[in-house]
Parts: structure tokens; C-alpha cells; sequence
């Protein structure tokens, strides 16, 4: 067996981009229960490959709310990754055309991996080593989650409904647990995301609310400048 | 707007999102109102999915006792530090298992 100094990089990459991408079961799960097709579940995990937007849309098809309002929310979660392009754009020398598939693979778990490298080489590698891993298993076991819930009669019997606020929850763990004036500024802004949102339900098509929570915290921005 | 139609636009537009952090100029970044807009919005737009996803039904508030288990089992996951899938096996067993004795 070779051993090289890449090898530390290629297992950490593996290792997220295999356990994240297992989690496409639950996606494609949470989306035929919502009422999507499989093709069109499929079709998400393949062309927006980015899972806080796909359950967030599959949430409001699940509503019956706006699909519209639906759109907008799963864009606004896209944007994280526009920033995480910034970040990533001169680790990893995308020039040219070469932008455009790399472009596929900038999501949370990439960067996070590629960002905890110690120099550009390797991070490139763990960039492209967890994109592979987590698009390949990601799609595959979304497909697999689909077809299995289209053949089950009532898929809130092995508690998939709660698949989707669980993995919001994971994501946005980390920036509530810090300490300092910015995580209690972070956590405020949550429950106060949260409180918008329970609060409009009601007088609102699925969708809107949680463009409510948004705007509200834009509201916060404009007010307070830093 | 029809389902399909929805695919499609997040679908480009996720896309189109990632490809233009790839291809602006890094000054961008380097703006503080960027910044505070990618820190914030995001933590805005996940605690409000979090909460409708978990307490509505439709138009109504609604308190699912074996789904709001479920999402405290996936906070006790977090605070051991348990890795990402099994903080969602976590939360959908407890959830299944609580309806399944019929509450």
C-alpha cells in the first residue's frame, strides 16, 4: 500500500462526502412524501446539488404553499454558496471553462473540507475528492430513498417528516454554539427567524413565512449597520 | 407556477449562484455589508424552516408530539457531537417509534 501525503486529504474528503452523501435516502424520502415525483427529486439532487435548498422546496410543495415563495426561499439558502465561491475561487485556480464544472461542487461540505487544509494543493484535492464522493453517493441513494417512499403507503410512520428540520438544524448548529457577542447576536436572530415565521403561518401561503423571517432580519441589517 | 417549473429555477439558479461566487472579483468579499448579509440571512431563513417544518400543518400551528421528539432527540445527537447522519437516523427513529405507540 502507498502511502503519500495526499493520503490524509483523500480520507478526509471520502469520509464527509460518503456519510453527507448517504443522507440523499432521506432526501429523496422527504420529497416523494412531500409530493414530488421521484424524477423530479432525481432531478434536484442532479442540477441544484445543494441540500438545504432541496428540502426547503420540497417543504413548501409538501404545504401546498407558493411555489414561488418556495423558489425564492431555496435561492436565498443558495446564496451561502456564492460566498463560499469567493473563498474558494483562488484556493482552487478555476480559470476559463474549467469554472463551470467546478462550480457544481462549491456547497458547505467542500469547503468545509477544503478550507481545513494546510496549503492550496491540498485543498484542491480535498475539494474535488469530497465533490466526487458526495455527488456520486448523494445522487445514487436520493434515488433510492425516492422509489423505496413511492412504494410505501404513509412514509410519516418511520418519521421522514422530521428528516428535513433535523438537517436544517445540523447545518445551522455550529454558528449557534459559539460564544461571544456575534453566537448571542446568531441566536437571537434564529428564534427570532423562527418566531416570524410561526407568527405569519396562519395569515400566509407555505413559502411566504420563512421570506417573512428573512426580511425581518434584512430589516435588523439596514437598521443597525456594522 | 407548476412543480416542474420550481424544479427548474432552483435548479439554475442554485447553479447560477455557486458559479458567480467563483467567478466575482475577491473584492467583493472584502465588503462588510456582504459579510453581515451571508452570516445572517441564512441562520434567518434555517430557524424559520426549522420551526414550520416542525409546528405547522398547512395553515395551522400544530404540535406533532412524536415529530417534535424527534427534532429534540436530533439536539441531543448535536450536543454529543454526533456526525451528521446519524443525527438524522436519531431523529426520524425516535419520531417513527413514538407514533408507533401511538401517540
Amino acid at each position: 500500500m502507498e502511502t503519500t501525503t495526499r493520503s490524509p486529504v483523500i480520507r478526509d474528503g471520502l469520509g464527509v462526502g460518503i456519510a453527507v452523501g448517504l443522507s440523499g435516502v432521506a432526501f429523496g424520502a422527504a420529497a416523494v412524501t412531500a409530493g414530488l415525483s421521484v424524477a423530479q427529486a432525481c432531478v434536484l439532487s442532479l442540477f441544484a446539488f445543494t441540500g438545504a435548498s432541496q428540502f426547503a422546496l420540497a417543504g413548501v410543495v409538501a404545504g401546498g404553499g407558493s411555489l414561488a415563495a418556495g423558489a425564492v426561499g431555496a435561492l436565498l439558502l443558495g446564496v451561502r454558496n456564492g460566498l463560499y465561491g469567493l473563498r474558494l475561487s483562488g484556493l482552487l485556480g478555476a480559470r476559463g471553462w474549467r469554472r463551470l464544472p467546478l462550480a457544481h461542487g462549491v456547497i458547505d461540505e467542500t469547503t468545509a473540507v477544503a478550507l481545513a487544509q494546510p496549503d492550496a494543493e491540498s485543498a484542491r484535492t480535498g475539494f474535488l475528492v469530497t465533490f466526487g464522493s458526495l455527488y456520486l453517493t448523494w445522487n445514487a441513494t436520493t434515488l433510492l430513498g425516492a422509489l423505496g417512499t413511492s412504494r410505501v403507503a404513509d412514509p410519516a410512520v418511520f418519521g421522514l417528516d422530521v428528516v428535513g428540520p433535523a438537517t436544517f438544524l445540523a447545518i445551522l448548529w455550529p454558528r449557534l454554539t459559539g460564544s461571544g457577542p456575534e453566537a448571542r447576536e446568531l441566536r437571537m436572530i434564529a428564534a427570532g427567524g423562527a418566531a416570524v415565521a410561526l407568527a405569519a403561518t396562519p395569515f400566509t401561503p407555505a413559502g411566504v413565512p420563512v421570506l417573512l423571517a428573512a426580511a425581518a432580519v434584512l430589516a435588523v441589517l439596514l437598521r443597525r449597520p456594522r | 407556477m407548476s412543480v416542474w417549473q420550481a424544479v427548474a429555477a432552483v435548479c439554475l439558479g442554485c447553479y447560477a449562484l455557486k458559479l458567480a461566487g467563483l467567478s466575482a472579483p475577491r473584492r467583493v468579499l472584502d465588503h462588510p455589508g456582504v459579510q453581515r448579509f451571508a452570516a445572517l440571512v441564512p441562520v434567518a431563513l434555517l430557524s424559520a424552516l426549522i420551526a414550520v417544518q416542525t409546528f405547522t400543518a398547512g395553515r395551522a400551528l400544530d404540535l406533532d408530539w412524536p415529530r417534535t421528539a424527534g427534532l429534540g432527540a436530533a439536539v441531543v445527537a448535536l450536543l454529543l457531537r454526533a456526525p451528521f447522519l446519524v443525527v438524522l437516523v436519531a431523529a426520524a427513529a425516535v419520531t417513527a417509534l413514538l407514533r408507533h405507540a401511538g401517540l
